[in-house]
């Protein structure tokens, strides 16, 4: 099939713009992997950051540790979520009986949002089970889980009511013009609407989660983080910690991509295809 | 910074209870560290004439610049104050100067983390003196002096619990036990324990401290003077339940941290010879840290 003249010139410009990128691309790369090592202390910084032998010898040993952090992360997503969108709906509630709930939400992510997830953890994971709660309802992965589902419901609750609140004020008034009760709206057509357009927001979250789940190591689980630092401090190189990194961008760059991609999608659905 | 607080408040009843429990044997601790001292020197030739040695070996000429921990803890350093020469690391700092030729006026204080300490570049200090146990994985990346104090590892816990009554090392395999990142009681508790439960790690003291009393754990493994140290000051009701004869050529022995090809590691290898020589590394060690027969050695 022949080319009309518009396909030639666009197939034209996107070869020229690959190419352009192609070359600076390797034009900066080049710089960087021949400039760096001309620096005076490139050979001690490669032996105490990027060494084979104690990559080699650590990562199985990071590798086990992660699975601490997969797990963690895995029973805590659905919890905060769940709790996130409990929180929005209470800040969201407009029957004057239950303005109480109202301020509860408020305060609840100003109080979350404010504090370090790390005090948060501390005070969590070893001040409850300090009020003399028995083995193993004492244990730092249960307070350590509890704590990050608070610290990150309350992000996750602003995101979830902003998605609320953009849902258009018509939609609430068709609804209940139907015959909807306030709870049916928000049931069945605030919600799914808000919900997919908080999914993109949503899934940086759960990026960010990822990462943060290896600050439970402070109340005394060894997951990757703690993991990488023991081996640290017993060989006096860094490199566990950039097979810690490896690891965990492992994980993060395929999630980060599928938010963007999300996020592309759906531009796409309201506003149609995007201009080059 | 409350703990802060409680090791100053503190510290000066321990130091008493501390040289009052050394004072009472120090016979039996000379001879161990002479002992050691002198069978872990000579992977660097040490100097005989420290002073001449380092006379242009240092950072700055004519100070010494020494770097202990942020913040410094007892009985390593009293009070947080390493520059008042008062606990055992900031005493063995000053006996070394003055063999290499640094009057105290000489000496400067500078502090780091471990990170500082390993991390690639210039260094800050002349040495470092944190409880950096001597192993050749560290040697790799940084010079290591001799060893000026040898110790065993020990378990903190309360009296009164399960762990209170463990006799054998076999009696702890199924404790749950806790260590402080970036010592060498993990691996210990991981190779020679063994636990069926996973072990925990904490940042400092104070997150073992807390996982204790909220009975997380059963035990803290640390070395037996900051075992000695928590028992006494920091935690109520715990007493170092025992220590553990060292595996062969195992036993923990603290060494300074010297950038790596340091001219000054020998110079300072020469200066610890002769403290262990003439007796005064020894009398440092019964001044202030507790008498290690003071607590039960466990069973094999």
């Amino acid at each position: 099939m022949a080319l009309t003249r518009r396909q030639i010139f666009e197939r034209r410009q996107r070869r020229r713009s690959l190419t352009a990128a192609a070359l600076s691309t390797a034009a900066v790369v080049l710089a960087v992997v021949l400039l760096v090592p001309l620096a005076p202390g490139w050979e001690r910084v490669q032996n105490s950051f990027f060494d084979g032998t104690v990559l080699r010898t650590t990562w199985p040993g990071l590798l086990r540790a992660f699975w601490l952090d997969v797990k963690i992360f895995l029973w805590c997503a659905p919890c905060i979520v769940l709790w996130g969108l409990a929180i929005a709906l209470c800040r969201g509630v407009r029957a004057p009986a239950l303005f109480p709930l109202r301020i509860f939400g408020a305060l609840y992510t100003d109080v979350f949002r404010g504090i370090p997830v790390i005090l948060t953890i501390y005070l969590i994971g070893f001040g409850v089970p300090g009020l003399g709660l028995d083995r193993p309802w004492n244990s730092p992965y249960i307070w350590g889980s509890v704590a990050l589902v608070l610290a990150y419901s309350a992000y996750v609750a602003e995101v979830i009511r902003a998605g609320i609140e953009s849902v258009h004020e018509g939609q609430r008034g068709a609804a209940r013009s139907l015959g909807l009760s306030s709870a049916q709206t928000m049931r069945f057509v605030v919600l799914p609407q808000a919900i997919r357009r908080v999914v993109p927001p949503l899934m940086n979250d759960m990026v960010s989660l990822q990462k943060d789940v290896a600050l439970i190591s402070v109340i005394g689980p060894i997951e990757v983080l703690r993991q990488a630092g023991i081996d640290k401090s017993k060989l006096a190189n860094f490199t566990p910690y950039v097979g810690a990194a490896l690891i965990f961008l492992a994980v993060t760059i395929p999630l980060t991509r599928l938010t963007d991609w999300l996020l592309r999608r759906q531009v796409e659905r309201r506003t149609g295809s995007a201009v080059q | 910074m409350h703990w802060m607080i409680r090791l100053r408040r503190y510290s000066a009843v321990a130091f008493a209870a501390v040289s009052i429990a050394s004072v009472a044997a120090c016979a039996s601790s000379t001879d161990k560290v002479a002992s050691t001292a002198s069978s872990v020197a000579g992977a660097v030739k040490a100097a005989a004439d420290p002073a001449a040695c380092a006379k242009s070996a240092t950072l700055t000429s004519g100070k010494l610049t020494i770097a202990t921990g942020t913040p410094a803890f007892s009985p390593w350093v009293e009070n947080d104050k390493p520059e008042s020469g008062e606990g055992f690391e900031a005493a063995v700092a000053y006996a070394i100067a003055d063999k290499l030729g640094f009057a105290k006026d000489k000496v400067i204080w500078v502090r780091t983390s471990f990170e500082e300490a390993i991390q690639p570049g210039k260094k800050s200090f002349d040495f470092n003196m944190q409880q950096f146990s001597i192993t050749d994985d560290r040697k790799k990346a940084v010079d290591m002096s001799s060893s000026y104090y040898t110790t065993n590892q020990s378990l903190v816990g309360y009296a009164d619990s399960k762990a209170g009554s463990a006799k054998a090392v076999k009696d702890l395999a199924g404790l749950k036990l806790g260590a402080q990142a970036g010592t060498t009681s993990l691996e210990f508790i991981n190779n020679v324990i063994k636990p069926s439960n996973k072990p925990f790690v904490y940042d400092d003291n104070v997150g073992a401290k807390a996982a204790l009393e909220s009975k997380q754990i059963d035990g803290i493994v640390v070395d037996l003077p900051t075992g000695f140290f928590i028992s006494a000051v920091e935690i109520e009701n715990t007493k170092v339940i025992g220590q553990f004869a060292p595996e062969a050529g195992k036993a923990d022995q603290f060494g300074l941290v010297l950038d790596k090809g340091s001219k000054l590691t020998s110079c300072v290898d020469g200066a610890l010879a002769k403290l262990t020589a003439d007796g005064s590394l020894a009398k440092l060690v019964t001044t202030w840290l507790a008498d290690k027969t003071g607590a039960p050695v466990f069973a094999k």
